[in-house]
């Protein structure tokens, strides 16, 4: 649920989506789902070239998401499983 | 989720198949499990040496484990394409069927 949380708080906010075979499409985030299916609108593909795609993901995570929070919650749920264990 | 394919009912709408297949089509049906209903659906293969070949498919269900894109065709911009100048590498399949 962490990461579906992640997603639904870059609702609204430009995004890039690498699929696997290294085609992005950046768009704005329209919706998202329980299984990260994702909706985006205005939506354009650039030459995969031209797209410093590291670069841009950085700028993503660190303009828009509290990196140490999803960081620490990733530890946390980690734990709790260990623990039930 | 799947409402939000709701948009796309009875649009001409183009899917990507998670092997790298463009299929494009009006969009008749679809559910929850990305299953989607495709009338009058034709295939378009990219080439790099080639313009765009068109395959006619006829009615066509894709079932939703194949489906990796779904997107909306702005008919005014398709219409404009002249596919058969169109020369371009095909997509590389974005996952391997298991």
């Amino acid at each position: 649920m962490l990461f579906f949380s992640f997603f639904k708080s870059l609702v609204g906010k430009d995004v890039v989506v690498e699929l696997k075979n290294d085609l992005s499409i950046c768009g704005t985030l329209h919706s998202v789902d329980q299984y990260l299916n994702m909706k985006l609108i205005d939506i354009s593909v650039s030459d995969p070239e031209k797209i410093p795609t590291y670069a841009f993901s950085q700028k993503l995570f660190r303009d828009q998401v509290d990196t140490q929070l999803l960081a620490d919650s990733c530890r946390k749920e980690l734990a709790e499983a260990k623990a039930k264990q | 989720m799947t409402s939000a394919l709701d948009a796309y009912m009875n649009r001409i709408t183009t899917v990507i198949t998670g092997d790298g297949r463009v299929i494009i089509g009006l969009l008749k049906g679809f559910d929850q499990l990305i299953n989607l209903v495709l009338e009058d659906a034709h295939e378009r293969i990219y080439s790099e040496t080639a313009g765009v070949e068109t395959v006619p498919l006829g009615l066509y269900i894709i079932r939703g484990e194949n489906v990796a894109v779904v997107g909306e065709i702005d008919e005014e911009i398709d219409k404009r394409v002249d596919l058969e100048n169109v020369k371009a590498a095909p997509l590389a399949p974005i996952w391997i069927p298991q």
